[in-house]
């Protein structure tokens, strides 16, 4: 990655640092190397991400009134809500990395239990909003019904065939928020195990990858939810389309 | 942009300034939202968005700062996600054309 270390082999094996692999010459090339590691697979993850937004695409196109219907039937302030949730969860995960490379240690605990309570916010509001799907019949399968209640609550009923096609996009709803609430719970089980460590010690200013290549999940997460709140609550908000 | 030494240190003045700039436009995005603006809709909506995620790219995932070759990995990784898009797409929009 760096050109600047290549004489300087003789020098890092004398004065042996414990985190620094045998296979590498000094810890600034484990470290880049890592973060390659690491951005390599964010890039598979996009890929994956974008099979579900390539199929939402197409879907949208086919069926724009349902998605209409459908997307103005989703609670626009619980996405909202969520999405400054996850933009104040990267500024504290940020900071949390800042702290790691000041060695900082009191701070970066502070910042990491920052970020797993509004992780835990954002899961939680999640969750309020999942079961308001199920209430209102939204989640497809046998009990999927659009229009349910929705006369009685002076909504506006869709015709039949579009409130059948209204299941195509919650689908899509259930599958995108679904994989992305599941990142988030893999992030919160790993930022467990990181508040663990670094309470020990685990992550001197020269050597905080970990923390650092989470980071870097962390945000790839929040980038995520930055596109599917548009997306999928912001189809169609105006009177008239 | 070489990251030898302990590797380059943010300042968290840049991390607030771009935190508040996502909330702001997190704002302008629902605004936009309940506005009319025909087909521009989605295009605005996507366009924030797109901003945004460069902002979380740049600074907090220290793009800016990283070695030159962090950026081919995601340049190249978004080039094979707009072959995914777009020619899927181009697909299904071309289909249906008959001569």
């Amino acid at each position: 990655m760096s050109d600047s270390h290549v004489s300087t082999l003789p020098a890092a094996r004398h004065h042996h640092d414990p985190a620094l692999l045998e296979q590498f010459d000094t810890i600034e090339q484990q470290k880049d190397v890592s973060q390659l590691g690491m951005w390599v697979f964010l890039i598979t993850e996009i890929m994956f991400f974008g099979g579900l937004f390539a199929a939402y695409l197409i879907y949208r196109n086919l069926y724009n009134p349902a998605f209409v219907f459908a997307s103005k039937s989703i609670a626009i302030s619980y996405g909202a809500i969520n999405t400054a949730v996850l933009i104040c969860s990267s500024l504290t995960m940020a900071m949390a990395v800042h702290s790691a490379a000041l060695g900082a240690r009191k701070l970066l605990i502070l910042f990491l239990v920052a970020t797993l309570a509004l992780g835990g916010v954002f899961l939680g509001i999640k969750a309020v909003e999942y079961h308001d799907k199920y209430v209102e019949h939204h989640i497809p399968g046998p009990n999927f019904d659009f229009n349910y209640e929705r006369a009685e609550n002076h909504e506006e009923v869709a015709p039949a065939d579009v409130a059948a096609q209204t299941s195509i996009f919650f689908a899509l709803y259930f599958a995108m928020t679904g994989m992305h609430a599941l990142h988030m719970i893999i992030g919160v089980g790993i930022l467990l195990v990181l508040i663990w460590r670094a309470h020990h010690g685990a992550y001197p200013p020269h050597h905080y990858t970990m923390v650092e290549n989470f980071g870097l999940y962390w945000h790839f997460v929040d980038i995520i939810w930055i596109f599917l709140f548009p997306l999928l609550y912001l189809v169609s908000r105006s009177p008239v389309h | 942009m070489s990251s030898a030494g302990t590797g380059h240190i943010v300042s968290p003045k840049i991390y607030i300034v771009i935190w508040l700039i996502l909330l702001v436009f997190t704002g302008l995005t629902v605004f936009a939202a309940f506005q009319n603006f025909g087909i521009l809709n989605p295009i605005i909506a996507l366009t924030i968005a797109v901003t945004k995620a460069t902002l979380v790219f740049l600074f907090f995932m220290h793009v800016k700062y990283s070695p030159k070759m962090i950026a081919l990995v995601i340049g190249s990784g978004l080039f094979f996600l707009s072959i995914l898009l777009v020619l899927t797409c181009a697909d299904y929009i071309s289909r249906s054309w008959t001569t």
